[in-house]
């Protein structure tokens, strides 16, 4: 679509469109050395992390960019001249801790946790996972049996009967279990239980819905069955209710197939209906405001709304770096940030590319830390939570000095993938080739061609609450910039990254870019203007970085201006604060 | 939104970029004004215009781009109007909730911006000039007022501004130290092109005597040193005086911005000049006003 788009007005382009995954096999090292620049649109830190190592691995200038709302921002990074994209580490997701999505949700966004990766996940996703949707009440031996027969449905069973069930325990029977813990609640608003009975009398649901309305073809719709036109309404708590009960309904009798693998997509209007009416009713027992169907898919689906200006922006910004690259204007990159209120009169500023890291584990192979209980953690932790979602890499080979512990791949013998599956349960200490304090494990992602040591050091005790995965990744150095923390729960969709906290100083001369990168350079302390490194060249008065500077530097900052782009809660994108 | 009416005189590269951000967003009507005829020149920054002989050939770029611009959404009206807007009586932009003209002299800014501040209606009033790397926007809301939010209440605002004529009559020398030089360079070409009576985006470096002349006399009547004014810029705005696709991208999106925020009454609105220069990657707001309306 894109390129036909594209090919309307400038038909002599050779425009070729892959329909795949960036991190398909196909596009390896050997595909990108190809090209001459990258330019990169994607919306998920994760791809992002790839293209960067492959870039890296091929040597090929990568243009990075990202839009959220009225904020944007474009980058250069060019292997070994600038920082890489991971030099400063992003922001993870916004996590919360457990207790407060399953026991004490104070904001709608638990409530959507709650029931997108609690409930929804539990009726309908894989069985063997773990979820922690019982409330943990003090009397343990209650949850763990309970628990087992309390979400199937029971053979014979009628599905309203079902969705009642359902319903009551988990808005109800399960709210009591937690009223019963005085502690919690001592400083708390206490929730209330609420029972299908009360709000739902038994003669109505029989009535309304017309049953046969909400499955037409393959588009199945408790809205549509109960004639919810509108996505902007707030339900009330019954209508909430009705379509609690109708979208479980739905799934059962028309979705059966896919109960047992589902996992939350925001394109699938049953499972958004579902979650939606989910979240509020929870909600409403702990006197949360309720909302739409609409604010609710946005912040399950974790979608900021594209602003299209914005994007033009940063379009145009992107082909003007790229455009550079093209020419070979070393010298002249620039990374751009696109801001929502002008700081000190600017609108789009300017700064001067970094250096790389020196300690960046990516592109400059530092080793990184791992602090980990090697004898109660298993290597599936180690994997799953380090070496994919911290680390970034798809296919890794984790190897101890010689000896293999894990690999993935399409070529292996069949007893190598029964001795790695082995692995994976085991723990640390347990594996063939023992891991303990003072190992140090390389690990691999034959991919993108990147590699890292990671230094394993054995720790007794984490912090459950702060430390939920028991294991502590460190080693890259802190980046001097404010986190962008309006991801409330994944780290998909929104694309602007952190903003450096610059300033644009009143200082005597008229560089400003200058002037910037020199503030930031004092904050960080490690970071050298990549003109420094440069050949000095004639000062020019009227463009760009004249290098040469004579005159002292004054810190002027002045405060009313600052632009820090943090924002608390994904509704409120933007906020000031002092440095 | 979708109740506005925009006027758009002068249909290059940016105020293409402009309207296509605009019909996107869904405003309610838009009015093109551009008699001139697609010629090969016209292609290069307007993606609207697509490269097709039988596409456009005998067509006003009016015409050519209120086609292109239907197809982005046809919830919004788009509409020509032919014949030159400065001969057009007052009564014929009251129709309009906002105005923005491009590749006009300075005669006929002038002129419209005061055809728009005699009605009782508030039009919003824009320009938009590209050059080359170098894009300048001008906004004129005569006496705004709109909420904002602040600290969790609405707080009510008004600001006031200068017309164009009257802001670039603010002397030179009581304008803040550290304005944009680009400002100054833009009203340097901008005079020299009205005296020649040349087109805007007439000139070349053949030029450059004259415009250097033009600028010393303007720095001596203003009290401004002539470096303020750099060689190296006047030349670039010379010589690269047709439109960089990217600079059109970034302009009309800013553009697109204010006014979106304007007629949608939320938001600080910019006030009162954007200029944006590709070498030095700065987009920068400009207060250019007289003491009684600076904000």
């Amino acid at each position: 679509v894109a390129r036909d788009a594209v090919l309307r007005f400038r038909p002599n382009i050779s425009i070729t469109p892959y329909h795949a995954n960036v991190k398909e096999s196909r596009f390896n090292v050997d595909f990108f050395k190809e090209f001459d620049v990258v330019l990169n649109g994607l919306d998920n830190l994760d791809a992002r992390r790839h293209v960067n190592r492959l870039c890296l691995a091929a040597d090929i200038p990568l243009v990075e960019s990202g839009t959220t709302g009225f904020l944007g921002q474009v980058t250069v990074h060019l292997k070994g001249k600038t920082e890489c994209y991971e030099c400063q580490p992003k922001p993870a997701p916004k996590t919360y801790p457990v207790c407060t999505i399953t026991s004490t949700p104070s904001k709608f966004v638990h409530c959507i946790v709650w029931a997108k990766d609690l409930l929804f996940a539990k009726l309908f996703g894989d069985k063997n996972q773990e979820n922690d949707l019982n409330v943990r009440s003090s009397d343990a031996a209650n949850s763990s049996e309970h628990s087992e027969d309390v979400f199937e449905c029971r053979k014979d069973e009628d599905i309203e009967r079902y969705g009642r069930r359902i319903y009551d325990h988990v808005f109800g029977h399960n709210i009591e279990v937690a009223l019963s813990n005085e502690e919690t609640w001592k400083n708390r608003n206490k929730p209330r239980p609420i029972y299908s009975k009360d709000v739902l009398p038994e003669k109505q649901t029989k009535e309304n819905g017309n049953k046969e309305k909400g499955c037409a073809a393959d588009y199945v719709s408790a809205m549509v069955s109960l004639s919810l036109k509108n996505p902007q309404d707030i339900w009330s708590l019954v209508e909430n209710s009705r379509v609690f009960l109708e979208a479980l309904r739905l799934f059962f009798l028309k979705r059966e197939k896919d109960i047992g693998n589902l996992t939350f997509d925001k394109d699938d209007q049953l499972a958004v209906e579902f979650v939606t009416a989910a979240a509020n009713i929870r909600a409403s027992s702990f006197g949360i405001p309720l909302h739409s169907l609409f604010e609710a898919k946005g912040i399950a689906g974790n979608i900021v709304h594209a602003v299209a200006t914005t994007n033009a922006i940063i379009a145009g910004l992107i082909v003007i770096e790229a455009i550079k690259v093209l020419q070979k204007d070393n010298n002249n990159y620039r990374m751009t940030y696109c801001l929502e209120h002008p700081s000190r009169k600017l609108l789009l500023m300017p700064v001067e590319p970094y250096e790389p890291n020196r300690s960046c584990y990516v592109c400059s192979e530092t080793p990184v830390s791992l602090e980990v209980n090697t004898q109660r953690s298993k290597l599936r932790d180690f994997v799953e939570k380090i070496i994919k979602a911290k680390l970034g890499m798809n296919f890794p080979v984790i190897m101890q000095g010689a000896s293999i512990l894990y690999e993935v791949g399409e070529d292996l013998e069949e007893d190598m993938v029964a001795i790695y599956a082995a692995n994976l349960e085991k723990a640390l200490s347990e594996l063939p080739s023992p891991v303990t304090s003072g190992s140090v494990l390389t690990v691999e992602d034959l991919q993108q061609e990147f590699s890292c040591s990671i230094n394993i050091k054995h720790r007794e005790e984490f912090d459950e609450e702060k430390e939920p995965d028991g294991m502590l990744l460190s080693g890259w150095v802190e980046a001097p910039v404010d986190k962008d923390n309006n991801k409330p729960i994944g780290n998909d969709e929104s694309t602007s990254n952190a903003l450096p906290s610059v300033e644009t100083l009143e200082g005597e001369k008229d560089d400003e870019i200058q002037e910037t990168s020199e503030v930031v350079e004092a904050f960080t302390g490690k970071k050298r203007k990549l003109s420094e490194v440069s050949e000095v060249t004639a000062p020019d008065p009227s463009g760009p970085s004249s290098i040469n500077q004579n005159k002292p530097k004054k810190l002027d900052i002045d405060d009313e201006d600052d632009e820090l782009i943090i924002s608390d809660d994904w509704e409120s994108l933007t906020k000031k604060k002092k440095l | 939104l979708s109740k506005s009416h925009i006027l758009v005189c002068g249909l290059k590269g940016t105020v293409a970029e402009f309207c296509k951000n605009i019909v996107l967003a869904g405003v309610g009507s838009v009015t093109l004004v551009d008699d001139r005829v697609v010629t090969d020149e016209s292609l290069p920054a307007n993606f609207l215009i697509l490269p097709h002989e039988n596409h456009y050939n005998g067509k006003t770029l009016a015409e050519v781009c209120c086609d292109s611009l239907k197809e982005f959404n046809p919830m919004v009206h788009v509409a020509v109007e032919t014949g030159d807007t400065s001969t057009f009586g007052v009564e014929f932009f009251e129709k309009f909730d906002a105005v923005i003209i491009s590749c006009c002299s300075l005669g006929k800014k002038k002129l419209i911006n005061q055809k728009c501040r005699k009605l009782s209606k508030r039009v919003a009033f824009y320009t938009v000039e590209c050059r080359g790397s170098c894009g300048e926007m001008f906004v004129d809301f005569q006496d705004y007022k709109y909420s904002k939010k602040k600290l969790e209440e609405t707080i009510e605002c008004q600001i006031e501004y200068p017309s164009f004529e009257e802001a670039i009559l603010v002397p030179w020398r009581a304008l803040p130290r550290r304005v944009s030089k680009l400002y100054f360079a833009m009203r340097v070409i901008e005079q020299f092109e009205d005296v020649e009576g040349r087109n805007p985006g007439e000139t070349s470096i053949a030029d450059r005597l004259g415009v250097l002349k033009l600028r010393k006399e303007l720095c001596e009547t203003n009290s401004l040193d002539e470096s303020q004014i750099p060689d190296a810029l006047l030349e670039r705005l010379l010589t690269d005086t047709r439109e960089f696709p990217p600079v059109c991208a970034i302009i009309g999106g800013i553009l697109g911005q204010e006014v979106i925020k304007a007629i949608s009454g939320k938001g600080d609105p910019l006030k009162n000049f954007f200029f944006f220069d590709a070498m030095d990657g700065k987009g920068l707001i400009e207060d250019i006003s007289g003491p009684s309306t600076r904000s």
